[in-house]
């Protein structure tokens, strides 16, 4: 089976009148149909800026990009003008943090799912709007004939992130992007919401890529996990592995010890030490400067990437010792 | 909506009133005495007595304010101390020729002010946002009066294209919509659009920027919209506020510019308020003043019920 998504070293700078960021530093991924992959990674990894290359969102002005990216046979670099518009939404859609943001306040829900549809299949206004309809049901959106006509502000948090979903699924996406769908919503509406992604990821058969801080919400949706640091991701591998046998120190303080159960609600974030700089790419190991496993060669020459296991991979030079601290 | 409109005139009728005490009250503590103008400096005391039973002076100010407030409201505003011919004919004659000049004034700065404007917030940092910066400032700062003589000196006086002053050839009262009468609109039309073409070019260009800046913009571009369908999001997301910001300069093009209006001699309603101000013509004042606040009124309570109809964000109860 040939991949759905691949990734070969992406890497992403802005440019900015103060000062330069590299925000993706050579990213490799790959996702077959129907699969998920959960993001993990500190504020400021590089998830958002990931996803945003994989739909070209991001400012073309400021933004330099290089590698490889495919989905679903389209060279995503390649694409431009109407190629490019016709790929955004019908083989690749976003489902975003926060849905009041991400809804156009003066156009009702109903209206900006029919405006998507209409865009993509050439349907007239009342197919587009059966359409929208049909998949406010789908999101299983009460009473949906009557919210097709309401505005964003008037829907509740969940409710307004259902409609998102059923915007983002409403022109049959192979891969979906969802960013931190659920942190902005309340403990048991997250549960509601991860449940009907997950149903009709399984549905549609799509490929999902899933970024979140939530270490458990990772674990619920993924296949497999995927955990970021400074713009590259340092350790993959099915969410079993990551959970039991981390390798990699920065993944591995975060998951080893962690218990289920008191897992949900975990950040990512609760690291000692600052993130990185991103003004420039370091020349070792991006995490050596909080590591305290790290040597000098830690910090002057980049890792290689050992494989541990079969679809197992760490981005590390100490892991024999990080293992062996595990058991002394 | 019905409801909203009738309630929302309900809340103009106290604003109303309030305006026309001012207007009466404003006349009443002008210093001097209104009949000076009409009498003869050694007019008898008998004489002026007469007079000021004439026009109601020797009445109780309560009294005044009430009689004058109920003939305002028949479309009595009173006799011109000066011309002896009812105020009111006068102020609608007036007006009619301000608002000829308004309404153009305002269609073409809104059209212009409009575009450059979206097009400067679209292209923020462009040559074209920094044409339109400056255009805006320059409208907004350099003063009218001077504006409008330098258009008459160059495009009446050097040029010969269209006529500096009057409102018809030959000074004939009669309007007609031909090229002839249209003419004599033209320069202190485009003089009166350079405050209303900043304002609304810099407010445009500083919406259009706020709305680029949010979230469900770039949600847009990753549904596969083209920048047209983009464009006519930010349009309708632009609508409310710039209708605002438009019934507000239209509310200041049609209380008329005595310094533009008089540069041109243009008989509407500021040259109408000038000759009044110069001649101490105290009804000709306040039924001016007072036809132009009502309408100001009566063109706030129209934005903001279309405000209200365009965005569904403010609550229609
Ligand atoms: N358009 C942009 N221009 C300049 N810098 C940007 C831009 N977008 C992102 N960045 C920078 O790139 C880095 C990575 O950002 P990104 O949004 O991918 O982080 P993230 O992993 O999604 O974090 P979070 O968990 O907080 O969402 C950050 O330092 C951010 O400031
Ligand atoms: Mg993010």
């Amino acid at each position: 089976m040939t991949p759905l998504v691949r990734i070969e070293d992406l890497r992403v700078r802005f440019r900015t009148a103060e000062r330069t960021v590299h925000a993706v530093n050579g990213v490799d991924l790959s996702l077959m149909p129907g699969e998920v992959v959960g993001l993990l990674g500190e504020s400021g990894s590089g998830k958002s800026v990931t996803l945003k290359a994989l739909l070209r969102l991001l400012p073309e002005a400021r933004t330099t990009m290089s590698g490889r990216m495919a989905v679903a046979g389209q060279d995503v670099m390649a694409l431009g003008g109407s190629a490019l518009r016709a790929y955004r939404g019908s083989v690749v859609s976003m489902i975003f943090q926060e849905p009041m943001l991400a809804f156009d306040p003066v156009f009702t829900i109903g209206e900006q799912i029919a405006e998507a549809v209409r865009r993509h299949e050439n349907a007239d206004r009342t197919a587009a709007r059966a359409r929208a309809l049909e998949m406010l049901d789908r999101v299983r959106i009460p009473s949906a004939k009557r919210r097709l006509d309401a505005y964003p502000h008037e829907m509740s948090g969940g409710m307004r992130q259902r409609a998102m979903i059923a915007l983002a699924l409403a022109c049959r996406p192979k891969l979906l992007l969802a960013d931190e769908p659920t942190t902005a919503l309340d403990a048991t509406v997250q549960i509601q919401i991860l449940l009907l992604l997950r149903e009709l990821q399984k549905e549609f058969g799509m490929g999902v890529i899933f970024v979140t801080h939530d270490i458990g919400v990772a674990v619920e949706v993924s296949d497999r996990l995927a955990v970021m640091y400074a713009g590259r991701i340092v350790e993959r591998g099915s969410a079993r592995d990551l959970i039991r046998a981390a390798a990699h120190p920065y993944p591995r303080g975060l998951l080893a010890s962690t218990v289920h159960g008191a897992m949900r609600g975990r950040r990512l974030d609760a690291i000692p030490g600052a993130p990185p700089d991103l003004a420039k790419v370091p020349d070792g190991c991006a995490f050596a400067p909080r590591c305290r496993f790290a040597d000098a060669e830690c910090v002057s020459r980049r890792p290689d990437i050992v494989r541990i296991d079969a679809g197992h991979e760490a981005e590390c030079r100490r892991l024999d010792a990080v293992a062996a601290s595990a058991e002394g | 909506m019905l409801q909203y409109f009738l309630k929302r005139v309900l809340y103009a009728i106290p604003i109303a009133l309030g305006v026309s005490l001012v207007c009466f009250a404003l006349v009443h503590v002008a210093p001097g005495d209104p009949l000076a103008s009409v009498l003869p400096p050694d007019a008898s005391l008998e004489m002026q007595q007469l007079m000021r039973t004439i026009y109601g002076f020797d009445r109780p100010l309560p009294v005044q304010f009430a009689l004058w407030l109920w003939r305002a409201f028949v479309g009595d505003l009173g006799v011109s101390i000066a011309t002896g011919r009812p105020v009111a004919g006068e102020v609608w004659h007036a007006f009619g020729n301000t608002f000829m000049l308004a309404a153009l004034a305002a269609a073409f700065g809104f059209l212009v002010g409009g575009l450059l404007g979206l097009l400067a917030g679209y292209y923020r940092g462009g040559w074209i946002d920094r044409t339109a910066s400056t255009l805006s400032i320059a409208g907004i700062s350099v003063p009218h009066y001077w504006l409008g003589m330098v258009m008459a000196i160059v495009f009446s006086v050097q040029l010969n294209w269209l006529p500096a002053t009057g409102a018809g050839p030959g000074g004939s009262a009669a309007w007609s919509w031909d090229w002839e009468h249209v003419r004599f609109l033209i320069l202190p039309a485009l003089t009166m659009s350079a405050i209303p073409l900043g304002i609304v070019a810099r407010s445009m260009r500083a919406l259009v920027g706020d709305i680029l800046s949010q979230e469900f913009v770039e949600a847009l571009r990753a549904k596969g919209l083209s920048e047209r369908g983009i464009f006519a999001h930010i349009l309708k997301n632009a609508a409310p506020t710039a209708l605002a910001v438009m019934g507000l300069q239209l509310g200041y093009l049609l209380g008329g510019s005595i310094l533009i209006e008089t540069v041109f001699a243009w008989p509407g309603t500021g040259f109408l308020l000038g000759n009044a101000i110069l001649q101490r013509d105290l009804p000709l004042l306040q039924g001016t003043i007072l036809v132009l606040a009502m309408f100001f009124v009566i063109l706030n309570l129209l934005v903001d019920v279309a405000q209200t109809w365009l965005d569904p964000r403010i609550k229609r109860a």
